[in-house]
């Protein structure tokens, strides 16, 4: 039994060790084949280049694509941010009736087979009459993103000690002062931390966006067309590429704002937790 | 000895509220959370009832006739193409959440029992992947898969085979452990956070007791890390059913789901209704399904104390 | 204790004021003054409504009925940003963005002073506090007693004419909880501002106040000063809550204005005065003594008023020892604690025992 307990932190340990291995492993192959010369991913590499990255920036399809992304991504993220706050807020903040059943139905997208989500969503924007466009996909986009900004506000919410606000308005200051001074200082991280997590969701989100797009693709939609072409494949594994360092780099900061705002107020809960 | 309180005459003015409680936190609270819940209800409770009414209705050709009709669920229940689709996807579901749950398990436990100073970059770690495009993710798995990828060119590198198989690829067997591979850090997660809420003195007092480590494990943290493994296979079950793209990129005429059939229908097939109706019946049955599992890990697991 | 004489001006009037959360009342008509200048305490049980009361004080909860006046003005509406209180949180309520000057200066901020004379003031109540030189310290790199004086330092800079402390020393350990009590009582007797102190320990009370109101579910039970409240208190509840007592029953044999004679089995024809809230109910009554009340009588000592019993229990404490004295005729047996300056400690359990008492020190009491 002495031997079994010496072991098992090691054991575990290298279990980890290939688990995060099996995570990244297929992952990398992305940026490894997009800067190989040769247009079908096999090894060994034929050489290497940066001619598809090259390629990338003349081809005003995938331009008007990252564009059309931006635009979604931003105005989806500040939307699902402004709902999230107000529902984050009101859930730490307040005991109301249904509170639990309420919260339960804003994080539902998270659960539920995505396409059916996009389905029922493709079906009231059909029957409302609306034409398919970036501002359908961004509707789609907000409520997807919700889940995500709520958890990661809820959590940055939920150590904000009331007695603060409290204590604000005890040493005479204002409701708006108190906002200004208190709260917002307070909350800020996690307010940036829910703008860059959702901005990329919305930028990897590819199924709402696929059934709720009219003419106008974005990055994930662009790359589900190409990838009919096996002649397209490496121009897709450098945009790959891209997306990928773009999402972590984005949510590096997030995670980097959210434990700065963490270790602030003491609360330690993660972005799920 | 005096108590000012007997020094009041009359009575002091008294100002009504109507219960205060009520006036100032609930309706302070849903005011607030108004905003956010009415836009759910048109984007997620609307369109999925909409969904509901369109799967009693028909389709023909542009128009639809609005006459209540099950027509829709006998197609999806009875047309053998239909009913092979649902069985597989379930089928697949089930296999997914079942290597998801068990890789995750020992990931999660090591996290938060040996984890230390390092928990937090090792939880980073993990959920990286898994806010990164599911596309990529899935066209990853194409590329190492594939008639002329990464395994074949390998293999026969080393010389263990002559020439490349097509095998790996179009399948059941690639479609599941792409998904397996795509959902593996969703599964992590509760499964982490159930096991963090674990009073560490209670696994103390279990050896205190005299249990060795592997029945402490088995007695104390494995039943009650439970409902995070419930919530691992609910949040990597549901989802995966409906998935349609790792069984368009790597699935072939094998790996093809029920999802992909819901969205022929909603595209070229163009008949919403039955598209509804297969819908309806796949979050259904798919439901059915986890609510038997959550029962059986339940007794599974009162039966170990 | 308080040797200062407090002005007889009030301060803060609650009339009738009752809160209600549904068909529970935290607070149930509730009147009380509060003087100028005077160390008051509430002092009860968790739930009996004294950090509601604190609250609708500082002007965070609302009465459901009644009022509510500070220095003559009623504060019915005013928000707690214009009142002229300020409030030491349990919690501290440390801003943690921001340092200890800035703490200090936040709500000075609002009143635009020049940069001198706010310099002079953080400085100030620095001091006061003795935190002087601490003023860049980041708010969490602080020690739990040095948040507490940042919150106290943070309330007196705005001059306030209440201080409000809700359980400000309970997560402090005991002996910066005793050192605290000290300094706390010197710095309200120097800045002469009124302070309203929410406690559940009953030495915290004693030791600080210049008169304590003891509550129970929602309702002040007495309200006096520390000693009167420790040996005259009104009731069983109240005497039970301060410390120590001995209840023995008794019979009422007179009644007469301001005071009244019982008769008891151990005690003999008692005279003690009347409790204010004294409620006659038929006959019976109750008579209360502390333990350190009781005295040995040891070898042949004789005393005016004394009972004789059997020791059937002891409990050493190191300064005292604690007996347990069975007398013939009560129904339980007395506490007694004695010093042990004369070998308390030594009355082994069973021996015959003679307890002195003084007829002063017993107290009749209402259930």
């Amino acid at each position: 039994m002495r031997m079994l307990r010496h072991i098992r932190p090691n054991w575990l340990k290298s279990y980890a060790f290939f688990y995060v291995l099996f995570l990244y492993l297929p992952v990398i192959f992305l940026p490894i084949f997009s800067f190989n010369t040769a247009a079908t991913p096999r090894f060994p590499l034929s050489g290497v280049t940066l001619k598809w990255y090259g390629d990338l920036a003349r081809t005003p399809a995938l331009i008007d694509a990252a564009w059309n992304s931006l635009l979604v991504g931003v105005s989806a993220s500040i939307l699902a941010t402004l709902f999230g706050i107000c529902a984050a807020r009101a859930i730490t903040r307040y005991r109301f009736p249904a509170r639990r059943s309420i919260n339960g139905l804003l994080m539902a997208p998270l659960v539920l087979p995505e396409i059916i989500v996009a389905v029922s969503m493709l079906l009231v924007m059909l029957q409302l009459g609306l034409s398919l466009s970036l501002i359908t996909v961004v509707f789609g986009h907000v409520l997807i993103c919700i889940p995500y900004s709520l958890s990661v506000l809820t959590s940055g919410f939920e150590g904000f000690d009331r007695s603060l606000e409290e204590a604000s308005a005890d040493l005479g200051e204002s409701a708006f002062g108190t906002f200004r001074r208190v709260t917002l200082p307070m909350v800020s991280p996690a307010i940036i931390s829910s703008l860059l997590v959702s901005f990329t969701i919305s930028l990897d989100e590819f199924i709402m966006a696929f059934f709720l797009t009219g003419t106008d693709a974005t990055l994930p939609v662009y790359i589900w067309g190409q990838l009919r072409f096996a002649a397209k494949l490496p121009g897709v594994l450098a945009l790959g590429t891209l997306l990928l360092a773009a999402s972590i780099i984005l949510l590096t900061i997030a995670e980097i704002v959210r434990r700065r705002a963490a270790r602030r107020t003491q609360n330690m809960g993660g972005v799920l937790a | 000895m005096t108590v000012p309180a007997e020094g009041i005459v009359g009575p002091a003015p008294v100002r009504r509220q109507r219960n205060p409680v009520l006036q100032s936190e609930a309706a302070r609270g849903l005011s607030l959370i108004s905003p956010t819940l009415i836009y759910a209800v048109i984007f997620l409770v609307v369109p999925i009832l909409l969904v509901l009414a369109n799967s009693f209705w028909t389709q023909h050709y542009l128009e639809i006739d609005r006459t209540f009709t099950l027509e829709n669920y006998r197609v999806a229940l009875t047309d053998p193409i239909y009913r092979d689709l649902l069985l597989r996807s379930l089928w697949i579901s089930l296999l997914v959440s079942f290597f998801t749950v068990t890789l995750a398990y020992p990931i999660a436990y090591f996290i938060s029992f040996h984890g230390g100073v390092h928990k937090g970059l090792w939880l980073f770690l993990i959920t990286i992947p898994f806010w990164t495009s599911y596309l990529l993710r899935v066209m990853s798995w194409k590329v190492i898969l594939g008639y002329n990828g990464v395994l074949n060119s390998t293999l026969m590198g080393l010389g263990l085979t002559d020439g490349p198989s097509d095998a790996f690829l179009y399948n059941t067997t690639a479609v599941v452990i792409t998904l397996t591979h795509a959902w593996a850090t969703f599964a992590v997660l509760p499964i982490f956070v159930s096991l963090e809420k674990i009073d560490r003195t209670l696994v103390e007092a279990a050896t205190d007791l005299g249990d060795g480590p592997l029945r402490r494990f088995l007695r104390i943290t494995l039943p009650l890390s439970v409902p995070g493994i419930i919530s691992a296979v609910l949040i990597v079950m549901i989802p995966t059913v409906g998935d349609f793209v790792t069984p368009r990129l790597v699935g072939g005429k094998d790996g093809v789901m029920i999802a992909n059939a819901i969205q022929a229908q909603f595209g070229k097939a163009a008949n919403w209704p039955l598209g509804a109706a297969l819908s309806v019946t796949t979050m259904a049955v798919v439901t059915a399904m986890a609510a038997f599992i959550v029962v059986t890990i339940r007794m599974a697991a009162r039966r170990a104390r | 204790m308080p040797d200062r004489t407090i002005a007889n001006r009030s301060m803060i009037e609650i009339s009738r004021v009752t809160r209600s959360y549904g068909s529970f009342k935290a607070l149930d008509e509730t009147s009380l003054t509060i003087r100028e200048g005077e160390f008051f305490s509430l002092l009860g049980p968790s739930g009996c409504g004294k950090t509601t009361l604190l609250r609708m004080i500082a002007g965070f909860d609302t009465p459901t009925s009644g009022s509510i006046s500070i220095d003559g003005q009623p504060m019915d509406g005013v928000p707690a940003n214009r009142r002229p209180t300020n409030m030491v949180f349990q919690s501290y309520a440390i801003f943690p963005h921001l340092n200890v000057e800035q703490n200090v200066c936040y709500g000075l901020k609002r009143l635009r002073l020049d940069a001198a004379e706010e310099k002079r003031r953080v400085e100030e109540a620095l001091a006061q506090v003795s935190l002087t030189g601490l003023g860049k310290r980041g708010a969490l790199e602080l020690s739990g007693g040095q948040r507490q004086r940042v919150a106290l330092a943070r309330a007196l800079v705005m001059r306030p004419k209440v201080l409000l402390l809700d359980e400000p020393l309970s997560a402090l350990d005991k002996k910066l909880r005793e050192q605290m009590q000290v300094e706390l009582r010197r710095l309200q007797q120097a800045v002469g501002i009124t302070f309203v102190l929410v406690t559940h320990d009953q030495y915290e009370a004693l030791a600080m106040s210049d008169r304590i109101a003891v509550m129970f579910g929602g309702r002040i039970a007495q309200v006096a000063s520390p000693k009167e409240i420790y040996q005259r208190p009104v009731n069983c509840q109240v005497a039970d809550f301060l410390g120590g007592m001995n209840f023995v029953k008794a019979e009422i044999v007179e009644e007469n204005g301001a005071s009244m004679t019982l008769d008891t089995p151990g005690f003999g024809r008692v005279r003690t005065d009347k409790p204010a809230a004294f409620v006659r109910n038929g006959r019976a009554a109750t008579l209360g003594i502390r333990p350190e009340r009781l005295r040995v009588l040891w070898d042949d000592a004789t005393d005016a008023h004394e009972v004789a019993g059997k020791v059937v229990d002891r409990h050493y404490f190191g300064e005292i020892t604690h007996l347990v004295i069975e007398i013939p005729g009560f129904e339980k047996p007395l506490s007694v604690t004695e010093t042990n300056n004369f070998g308390a400690d030594d009355i082994p359990v069973g021996a015959s025992i003679r307890l002195a008492y003084d007829p002063d020190a017993l107290v009749a009491l209402a259930d």
